[in-house]
C-alpha cells in the first residue's frame, strides 16, 4: 500500500510542509522545528525505498502512472531505478542537514527561507522521480525559483547579480530544451519517458536524423549549464559565494549529472557516443581548470567552489567515456560529491561564522584550538582527494579505470587532476589548521562544535566512510541501471566485470 | 424572449450600469460612492453566472443570425465576466471615497464588458463593429479617467485617435469584404468565398481586418500606442483594458480567420507569422527597457500577443483552443499583477518604478509573494497558467510544423525572463538606503479577494488545467464541426 505512493509522498510533502510554514507564527523557532520535522519526515519516508527495492528487477518501481491531462497527453509518471534511488535518498538527508546548518545562519527572514527551502526539496525530489518529460520538464524549471530568489534574498554582497546569472544561464538553454521536448512529442504523442524510448529505439523512421541530433543537443547543452561542464561554469561560482550554505550545497551537480545519464544515454545513445570525444576533451579541460584556479584561491569558499567544478567534471568525463565501470563510478561520484563537497561548505560556513572570514591567510594553527572541527575537516578532506577507505576513491577508482581502456591519453590527464586536488585540499587544511596561530584565532573565544553541528556533521562523516567500505552496497543498484546504457554490444558482458571491478576497489581498500 | 436569453449576460451588464448611473445621480454630491463599486460588482457577479448558465443552452443563433451562442461564446463571456469582477474589485480597493466621478468609472467598466461580450458572440461583422465601438469608447474614456494628472488625458487622446483610426481600418475592411462576397454573416462569408468574383477585394479587407484588431490586441507593428496608454491610464483601469478588450479582439479575429475565412489561410497565416515574430521580438526588446513597471507591462502585453498570434498560425483545433487558452491565462496573470500594481501605487500611480519594489516582499509579505507569482507566471515557470498556456500554444505550433516560430518564440520566452526577474529579484533585496520609505497600507478586503482569485486562477491553470482545457477545445471545435471545416 505504501509503495503505490510513496514517490508522492517523498516529492509533495516539503511542499505541503512549505504551506504551513507560511502560516506559522514568526516568532521563536517553531518554524525551524517544524521544517526540521518535515524534512526528517521525509527522509524517513525515503528509507522505504532502499528497503523495498527490487535489486534484480529491471526498469523503474514504486511507479504510479496516471492520467493527468488528457490532451496534450500528460501523465503523472513517477518512478525510480538504481540511477534515481540514492539521489532521492541524497536530497532528502541533505534536507536535513540544510535545516540544521541554517539553524543559526538565518536569523531573519526565516519564513521566507524555510518556505523557498522546502519548496526547492520538492522541485529537486521531483526531478528525480519524474518519468514523464512534462512533469519532469515542471520540477526541473521549479527548481531555479527558490534557489534564485534566496540567493537574490540572502547573498552577502552581490546576490542580485549572481541570481540573475544563476536564472538566466540556466533559464536561457531550458527554453531550447523545450522545443526538443515539444518536438519529440509532435512525433511520437507522448511525453512518457519509457514510451518514448521505445519509439526512439524501435521507430528510427518517425525522426528526422538531423533534427534528432539537434533536439538532442538541445537536451545537452540544458543538462550541462545545470552540472556546470567547462565552459558554461560562469554562474558556478558566485552562485556557491552568494547562496546560503544549505542552498550551495545543492546547487550545482546532481540535478544535471542526473539528466545526463537518463536522457541524453537513455534516450539519444548513438548521439550522446557520437559528442562522447568532445565531451571527454571539455570534462578533462574543467577538471585541470577547476584544479589549477582552486590551488591560485586565498578565499576558501572560492576554492570549494571550483573543487566542486572539478570534481563533477570528473563526474562527466565518467558518463562519456561509456564505460560500464565508468558509468558506475560517475554515479557514485555524483553521490559522494554530494555528501563530501557537502560536509566541505557546511565546516567552511562554520568557520566563516566563528571568525568572519573566508581569507585563509587570516588563519592558522586553529587544530590545536577547535580538535573536533579539525578531525572532522581532515575527514572530509581526505574523502574528497580520494583517499582509500573512503568514498572518494572508489569513484575515482572506477572512472579512471573504465575509461582507461578506450581513452588513456585523458585518463591519464584526468589523473593528474587527482595529485592536484590532494595538493589545494591539503594546503587549505594546512593553512587554516596547522602553523602558528594567526592573531584572528589568537583573539577570537574559540568555540568547538556544539551538539548540532556533531549532529549533522557525524552522520556525513560516517556515510563517507561507509560509502567507501561497503561501496557494492551502493553499486548493486547503480549497475543494474547503468549497465545497458554503456553499450547494447557489451551490455551484458561487461556486467559482471563492473561487479568485479567495485569489489576489487573495494577490496584494495580494506588491505 | 427565447431571443433575449441568448444575450443574457449583456443584458444583465446594462441594468446594472443604468442602475449604478442612475443611484450614482440619486446620491448626494459628497458621498462615499464606493457602494456603488460593490453594486457594480454584484452585477458582474450576476452576468458571470448568466454566462456559466449559457452553457446549457442549445447552440444557435438570434435576432435574425446576429447573435450566436455556442461554446466558444461562452466561453469568452465567462472569461471576460471574470475578467470584470476582478477589475471591479481592484477599483474599490484602490480608489479613495472622493474620487471624482466614481460612479461613471463603474458604469462604464459595465457597458465596456457588454461591447467585450457582444464581439465574441456576433456572427455579423456589422454587430462586431457596433460591439468593438462600445468597448473601445469606455476604454478610451476610461484611460483618461485622472484628469488632474497630464498624463492621463494625453495618453486617452493618443488612444482615441489612433483607436478611431483603427476601427476605421476595421469597417473599411468589413466593407471589401461585403463587396467581394455579398454578405457580412460569418457563416455566409465563408460560403461564399468559393464563388466570389473579386479575390483581390476580399484579401485586401482581410488585411484591413487584421490591421484594424492588431491594433486593438496591441500586436506590433499596431503597437505603439500600449505603453504610452498603459503608464497614463489609472492601474485598475488597465488591469481591465490590458486582458478584456484584448480577449474579445482575438475572439473576433478567430471568428474570422478560421469561421469565416478558413480556405483564405494561405493568405493569413504569413501574415500572422510575421505579426506574431515581430510582437514577440519588438514587446520583449522593449520591455527590457522600461524602468517603469507599467511601461514594462505594457511592452511584456506586446510580447504575450505575440504568443496568441502563434497558436493561429497552428490551423489546428488545438491552435484555436491554445489562442483560447492562452487568453485565460493571461488575464489570471496580468489582472492579478495589476492588482498589486495599483495597490502600490494608488489611484495616483505614485510608485511605479522597479526601484519602488525594491523590498516590498518584506514590507508586505503577501503583495510581495503574489507579486512574485504573477511575475513566476508572465516568465513561464511551471505550474503556473503562463506556463502552460505557452506549452499548449507552441506545442500546438510545432504539431503543424512550425518549428522556426516556435524556436523563435520560446528563444524570445527566455529572453523575457530577464526583465521579470529584475522586478522579482527587486521584490527581494533591501530598499535603497536613500529613497524615502513609502509604506504600503494594508490590503483591504476586496484587494485579498482579487488576489486571491487570480493567485488561484493562475495555480489551477497551471496545475490542474483540465477543465479550462476541455472549455476551450469544445470552443474550438465549433469550427471544425461538419460543413464548417476546412
Amino acid at each position: 500500500m505504501l509503495s503505490d505512493s510513496i514517490l508522492t509522498a517523498i516529492t509533495l510533502l516539503p511542499a505541503a510542509g512549505a504551506l504551513v510554514v507560511a502560516l506559522l507564527p514568526r516568532k521563536g523557532r517553531t518554524i525551524q522545528w517544524f521544517t526540521l520535522l518535515v524534512t526528517l519526515a521525509t527522509f524517513i519516508l525515503s528509507l522505504h525505498l532502499p528497503a523495498h527495492f527490487d535489486y534484480a528487477r529491471r526498469g523503474f518501481q514504486f511507479e504510479e502512472n496516471r492520467p493527468w491531462i488528457s490532451s496534450p497527453a500528460i501523465r503523472y509518471h513517477l518512478g525510480i531505478d538504481g540511477l534515481s534511488l540514492w539521489l532521492v535518498l541524497l536530497t532528502t538527508f541533505l534536507g536535513v542537514i540544510g535545516v540544521l546548518i541554517s539553524w543559526r545562519a538565518i536569523e531573519t527572514r526565516t519564513k521566507e527561507f524555510y518556505f523557498l527551502f522546502l519548496l526547492q526539496q520538492t522541485a529537486m525530489v521531483g526531478v528525480f522521480v519524474a518519468l514523464d518529460l512534462f512533469l519532469y520538464y515542471g520540477f526541473w524549471e521549479l527548481s531555479l525559483v527558490p534557489m534564485a530568489i534566496l540567493i537574490a534574498m540572502f547573498g552577502p554582497t552581490r546576490g542580485r547579480q549572481a541570481a540573475l546569472k544563476f536564472f538566466l544561464y540556466t533559464f536561457l538553454p531550458s527554453a531550447l530544451f523545450l522545443v526538443a521536448i515539444l518536438w519529440l512529442y509532435a512525433k511520437t504523442g507522448t511525453f512518457d519517458f519509457v514510451q518514448l524510448q521505445n519509439a526512439l529505439t524501435n521507430q528510427p523512421a518517425l525522426f528526422n536524423p538531423q533534427a534528432l541530433w539537434w533536439a538532442s543537443l538541445a537536451f545537452l547543452v540544458a543538462f550541462a549549464v545545470k552540472v556546470p561542464v567547462f565552459p558554461l561554469h560562469g554562474w558556478l561560482s558566485d552562485a556557491i559565494q552568494e547562496a546560503p550554505t544549505a542552498m550551495a550545497m545543492v546547487v550545482a551537480g546532481k540535478l544535471g549529472l542526473y539528466s545526463i545519464v537518463r536522457f541524453n544515454l537513455g534516450l539519444f545513445p548513438t548521439q550522446a557516443r557520437a559528442i562522447a570525444p568532445l565531451m571527454i576533451a571539455l570534462a578533462v579541460t574543467g577538471l585541470l581548470y577547476g584544479a589549477l584556479v582552486a590551488l591560485a584561491q586565498t578565499d576558501m569558499k572560492r576554492l570549494v567552489a571550483y573543487s566542486i567544478l572539478s570534481n563533477l567534471s570528473f563526474c562527466t568525463l565518467g558518463i562519456f567515456c561509456f564505460a560500464v565501470a565508468g558509468l558506475n563510478g560517475a554515479v557514485f561520484q555524483t553521490i559522494n560529491e554530494g555528501v563530501t563537497g557537502g560536509a566541505l561548505l557546511v565546516l567552511v560556513s562554520l568557520l566563516y561564522g566563528r571568525y568572519g572570514t573566508y581569507d585563509m591567510s587570516l588563519y592558522g594553527g586553529l587544530a590545536a584550538k577547535l580538535p573536533m572541527l579539525a578531525t572532522l575537516y581532515v575527514i572530509t578532506a581526505l574523502a574528497l582527494i580520494g583517499l582509500p577507505l573512503f568514498n572518494g576513491f572508489v569513484g575515482e577508482f572506477l572512472v579512471l579505470s573504465g575509461g582507461f581502456q578506450d581513452h588513456p591519453g585523458w585518463i591519464a590527464a584526468a589523473a593528474i587532476s587527482v595529485i592536484l586536488s590532494a595538493s589545494y585540499i591539503l594546503w587549505m587544511v594546512q593553512r587554516i589548521f596547522y602553523g602558528e596561530p594567526s592573531s584572528l584565532v589568537v583573539h577570537r573565544p574559540a568555540m568547538d562544535l556544539n551538539a548540532r553541528e556533531h549532529l549533522m556533521l557525524w552522520p556525513m562523516a560516517i556515510l563517507m566512510l561507509v560509502m567507501g567500505v561497503a561501496a557494492p552496497y551502493w553499486m548493486k543498484a547503480i549497475n543494474g541501471a547503468v549497465s545497458g546504457l554503456a553499450g547494447s554490444s557489451a551490455g551484458t558482458a561487461a556486467e559482471p566485470a563492473a561487479q568485479t571491478a567495485a569489489a576489487t576497489a573495494a577490496s584494495r581498500e580494506t588491505q | 424572449m427565447n431571443d433575449s436569453l441568448r444575450i443574457l449576460p449583456e443584458i444583465v451588464l446594462t441594468i446594472a450600469g443604468v442602475v449604478v448611473m442612475v443611484v450614482d445621480a440619486l446620491m448626494p454630491k459628497a458621498s462615499n460612492r464606493k457602494p456603488l463599486g460593490w453594486l457594480a460588482a454584484l452585477g458582474a457577479l450576476a452576468a458571470l453566472a448568466a454566462s456559466l448558465w449559457q452553457y446549457q443552452l442549445p447552440p444557435g443563433t438570434a435576432y435574425f443570425g446576429v447573435v450566436q451562442t455556442d461554446a466558444f461564446s461562452v466561453f469568452f463571456h465567462v472569461l471576460i465576466g471574470g475578467i470584470l469582477l476582478t477589475s471591479l474589485l481592484i477599483t474599490l480597493d484602490a480608489v479613495a471615497p472622493g474620487t471624482e466621478g466614481l460612479g461613471e468609472l463603474f458604469a462604464l467598466m459595465l457597458f465596456g464588458s457588454v461591447g467585450m461580450m457582444l464581439m465574441s458572440s456576433a456572427v455579423e461583422l456589422l454587430l462586431v463593429f457596433v460591439a468593438l465601438e462600445i468597448s473601445s469608447i469606455s476604454t478610451y474614456i476610461m484611460a483618461g479617467f485622472r484628469r488632474k494628472s497630464a498624463k492621463s488625458p494625453e495618453s486617452a487622446l493618443k488612444y482615441f485617435l489612433l483607436g478611431s483610426f483603427a476601427t476605421a481600418f476595421f469597417l473599411y475592411g468589413i466593407a471589401l469584404i461585403f463587396g467581394a462576397t455579398g454578405t457580412t454573416r460569418v457563416a455566409a462569408i465563408g460560403a461564399a468565398v468559393n464563388g466570389t468574383h473579386a479575390p483581390g477585394l476580399l484579401f485586401a479587407g482581410l488585411a484591413m481586418i487584421i490591421i484594424g484588431l492588431g491594433f486593438k490586441v496591441s500586436a506590433a507593428p499596431f503597437h505603439v500606442w500600449t505603453p504610452d496608454v498603459y503608464e497614463g491610464a489609472p492601474s485598475p483601469v488597465v488591469a481591465l483594458m490590458s486582458t478584456g478588450p484584448k480577449a474579445a479582439a482575438f475572439a473576433v479575429l478567430l471568428r474570422i480567420a478560421y469561421g469565416a475565412l478558413p480556405q483564405l489561410h494561405g493568405h493569413w497565416v504569413p501574415i500572422l507569422w510575421w505579426l506574431a515574430v515581430i510582437s514577440m521580438t519588438v514587446g520583449n526588446l522593449g520591455a527590457l527597457r522600461q524602468h517603469n513597471v507599467k511601461r514594462m507591462l505594457a511592452y511584456s502585453s506586446i510580447a504575450h500577443a505575440g504568443y496568441i498570434l502563434v497558436a493561429f498560425t497552428a490551423l489546428s483545433a488545438d491552435g484555436v483552443a491554445a489562442a483560447s487558452f492562452y487568453a485565460v491565462s493571461y488575464a489570471a496573470m496580468n489582472v492579478g499583477i495589476f492588482a498589486v500594481i495599483s495597490h502600490v501605487g494608488g489611484y495616483d500611480d505614485q510608485l511605479t518604478s522597479i526601484d519602488d519594489y525594491r523590498g516590498l516582499g518584506y514590507s508586505s509579505p503577501l503583495l510581495g509573494g503574489a507579486m512574485t507569482l504573477f511575475l513566476i507566471s508572465l516568465i513561464g515557470i511551471p505550474f503556473t497558467a503562463g506556463f502552460f498556456g505557452k506549452f499548449y500554444v507552441f506545442a500546438a505550433a510545432l504539431h503543424s510544423g512550425m518549428v522556426w516560430l516556435t524556436i523563435i518564440g520560446l528563444i524570445n520566452s527566455g529572453l523575457a525572463a530577464f526583465y521579470y526577474l529584475r522586478v522579482a529579484v527587486a521584490v527581494y533585496s533591501r530598499p535603497v538606503e536613500a529613497a524615502p520609505v513609502m509604506s504600503v497600507a494594508k490590503a483591504s478586503f476586496p484587494l485579498q479577494l482579487a488576489l486571491l482569485l487570480t493567485a488561484a486562477a493562475t495555480l489551477i491553470l497551471g496545475i490542474v488545467p483540465g477543465n479550462v482545457l476541455n472549455a476551450a477545445r469544445a470552443a474550438a471545435q465549433i469550427f471544425y464541426s461538419v460543413g464548417n471545416g476546412n
